[in-house]
């Protein structure tokens, strides 16, 4: 029985998987062989061109004990973990706080959202403006009359990183409210009638019911966030430049630097096959719990 | 298509050489990062020269940011196979592995011809254009670090004397703290700090030690007492040039320029932003050569390479570019804008100005040096610019901390 139904179910669907073969050769020779390329000539002492002399660990043995790589990943890892946080908390109460049936819903959520249409670049010069001592924020709090106050976080090694995270909230947040607005519009309106008549507070209603509820919502923003914040370069590039000294330098920007500053291919292989494996740590257990899980249980 | 293109062209220049036998336009696009007001001004007259003088065109290719911005995009677009007419590079390593891979034309033939050998001087700048006895790039300007330009008008209001060394602008830095104005002005990019420290290492720890260093790759010398002498020197510029928060070299000597700071640690090319700016030499601005202490200068420079190409009427304009590059004319044109020397013994530079002639005094004396390009490779140098870029802008970083890394570095140069 079962060897006869195998032949069927490969040749079944047969235009779909034709169709799709396209964009499986592409998965696999652009995503899959070019990666392996990458891992392979991380392992060798390639310069400006790539070549295959192998040298064994000793690009990963000098990434670790390069100070600049271990600042980019710590760097990476507070404005992760801050606008993991932030732009979901904000994200949230924005939208929860634009579904009390307000007025001029569309005007406020078109301001919020509007940072999102510009790029990076854009964010980054305008916030590198904003946050200068000289004609931003602590020029006009000064003007004021508050002759001691600083507010420099773009020239503060020690803070320079969260002078880039509000730049980065402010662009982004807007875009995870829209989305979890669209999932609190997806609630539905018997769930509010039900615990209205319970006497639940509006508060614990959220939390306890339509959280759980937004599953789905919170995740799609999860893999929107985390991805932006593992490739983040262009930010950085544009609002410090990877400074003062070298402050608030991340991964990716290591990784370009070592390609084409130093004319180094082999460094930057190395560090851009350690960012991939960050990511799969935190990518395989979760794809097993969300896709490996469904398969089992149902 | 590729048969179509041929014949087109082949028709095009038949048609073309009917009418007249004169050789045919193309236009070569050069690619540069020379954008600042002093270097925009001189390789206006590369274009000059070359809309002038021949019957191509130049297509201006002006990369914004530093050479740090630009050379990622020239050597991908090279790499990538996109290669312009010519391009900008510091001759030296940064280039070496292109032109073993061959994407760089070989201009022996011209350089023969013209008999640059003899022309050109110090002919080390030759030799670092030259792999395996072929030429591959034309120096164009000899340019040196070791400069300190200070603002007289600043040191008049501090209400002391220009110094005429490092240790008395070291000195006089409290009383330019008192006046209001930062007594060293210093942009917060990598090169620029990294540039400052060669500076600093020669005046202090002098041109031997520099030369052991970075020619010989000495990691001992690099940890010598001598070597923690040269930490301490740049420690103190360090704490000099607090409040000094620019980012480009240009707005640094603005600061010097508008007299809100004392001083600035830069090579020549600053004079052409003095130039800019109405400024005289002597009067308004005086120019102290290895910061007053040691009178030598590194000749370095900027060179042009001509990418391959395949159209050989390209080529063609590549060689006539290369030899028009050298000529008197334009090398005197150029340098006289750029602030820059020369690389021809030969040529007069009647209309240079002060701190140009004490250049050429100690170029002429002999006293000089090869550049941190020359003989370092992009990758030794971008460590180098990291570690002292951290040091700069972190005040708990101690000069021993600094000089046990720049040590580490130096020890695994290659």
């Amino acid at each position: 029985m079962a060897g006869a139904t195998k032949p069927v179910r490969i040749l079944r669907n047969l235009n779909a998987k034709i169709a799709a073969l396209p964009m499986i050769t592409t998965a696999l020779v652009i995503f899959v062989g070019c990666t392996i390329w990458t891992i392979v000539h991380s392992f060798t002492n390639s310069r400006l061109l790539p070549k295959l002399e192998f040298v064994g660990f000793a690009q990963y043995e000098r990434l670790w004990s390069t100070r600049r790589w271990l600042i980019s990943i710590e760097n990476l890892a507070y404005f992760g973990i801050g606008s993991l946080v932030f732009s979901l908390v904000i994200g949230f109460l924005l939208a929860a706080l634009l579904d009390q049936k307000i007025r001029f819903e569309n005007t406020v959520r078109t301001i919020i959202l509007y940072p999102f249409a510009l790029s990076f670049i854009v964010t980054g010069l305008v916030w590198q403006w904003i946050l200068n001592p000289e004609f931003g924020i602590q020029h006009i709090v000064r003007s004021l009359g508050f002759e001691n106050f600083v507010f420099d976080p773009l020239y503060n090694p020690d803070i320079v990183i969260f002078g880039v995270l509000i730049a980065g909230l402010w662009q982004g947040t807007g875009f995870i409210m829209v989305i979890l607005l669209s999932g609190l519009r997806g609630i539905d309106g018997e769930i509010w009638k039900a615990s209205r008549i319970d006497g639940i507070p509006k508060w614990k209603t959220y939390l306890f019911v339509v959280i759980p509820m937004m599953r789905p919502t919170f995740v799609t923003a999860l893999v929107i966030i985390t991805a932006g914040i593992i490739k983040v370069y262009d930010l950085v590039v544009a609002q410090t430049n990877g400074g003062p000294g070298i402050a608030s330098e991340v991964p990716a920007k290591y990784v370009y630097d070592s390609m084409f500053r130093s004319q180094n291919l082999g460094q930057g292989f190395a560090a851009s096959t350690m960012m991939l494996l960050s990511v799969l740590i935190v990518l395989i257990p979760w794809a097993y719990l969300e896709f490996g899980g469904r398969k089992n249980g149902k | 298509m590729d048969h179509l293109k041929k014949i087109l062209i082949a028709t095009t220049a038949a048609g073309a050489m009917s009418i007249s036998s004169v050789t045919l336009a193309t236009e070569l696009e050069v690619t540069h990062w020379w954008t600042s007001g002093g270097e925009a001004a001189a390789v206006a007259e590369f274009a000059k020269a070359l809309n002038e003088k021949t019957d191509h065109t130049w297509v201006d290719g002006a990369i914004a940011g530093s050479g740090g911005t630009a050379r990622p995009i020239i050597i991908s677009r090279i790499l990538g196979g996109d290669p312009m007419g010519a391009t900008q590079l510091n001759h030296g390593r940064q280039a070496e592995e292109l032109v073993e891979a061959g994407l760089m034309l070989d201009l022996t033939d011209i350089a023969e011809e013209e008999n640059w050998r003899d022309l050109v001087h110090p002919v080390s700048l030759l030799d670092s254009c030259t792999v395996d006895g072929r030429v591959y790039c034309v120096p164009v300007n000899i340019h040196s670090w070791q400069w300190l330009w200070l603002s007289n008008k600043a040191f008049a209001d501090a209400g002391v004397d220009v110094p005429s060394d490092w240790f008395e602008f070291v000195e006089a830095g409290p009383a330019l703290g008192e006046a209001g104005k930062i007594p060293l002005a210093m942009g917060q990019q990598g090169w620029q700090v990294s540039g400052a420290f060669g500076v600093i290492n020669i005046a202090v720890g002098g041109p031997e030690l520099w030369q052991k260093i970075n020619v010989d790759k000495d990691a001992e010398a690099a940890a010598s007492p001598e070597m923690l002498k040269v930490f301490d020197a740049f420690a103190q510029a360090r704490l000099l040039s607090q409040g000094s928060n620019v980012q480009d070299w240009n707005q640094a000597t603005n600061m010097v320029i508008t007299d809100q700071a004392g001083g600035q640690i830069m090579g020549d090319w600053a004079q052409g932003e003095f130039q800019v700016a109405g400024e005289v030499a002597g009067e308004d601005y005086t120019c102290l050569p290895g910061l007053g202490v040691n009178e030598v200068i590194s000749t370095g420079g900027d060179a042009f390479y001509f990418p391959k190409n395949d159209d050989p009427e390209i080529t063609a304009a590549q060689k006539e570019l290369a030899s028009l590059l050298l000529s008197k004319e334009v090398q005197v044109a150029f340098n006289l804008k750029k602030g820059s020397l020369p690389v021809r013994g030969d040529v007069d530079l009647e209309a240079a100005n002060d701190c140009m002639r004490k250049g050429l005094q100690i170029l002429a004396d002999g006293n000089i040096l090869v550049s941190g390009d020359q003989v370092l490779t992009p990758d030794t140098t971008s460590q180098v610019e990291d570690l002292l870029a951290e040091f700069w802008s972190d005040n708990s970083m101690t000069p021993e901390m600094a000089q046990e890394r720049y040590a580490n570095i130096i020890a695994n140069a290659d």
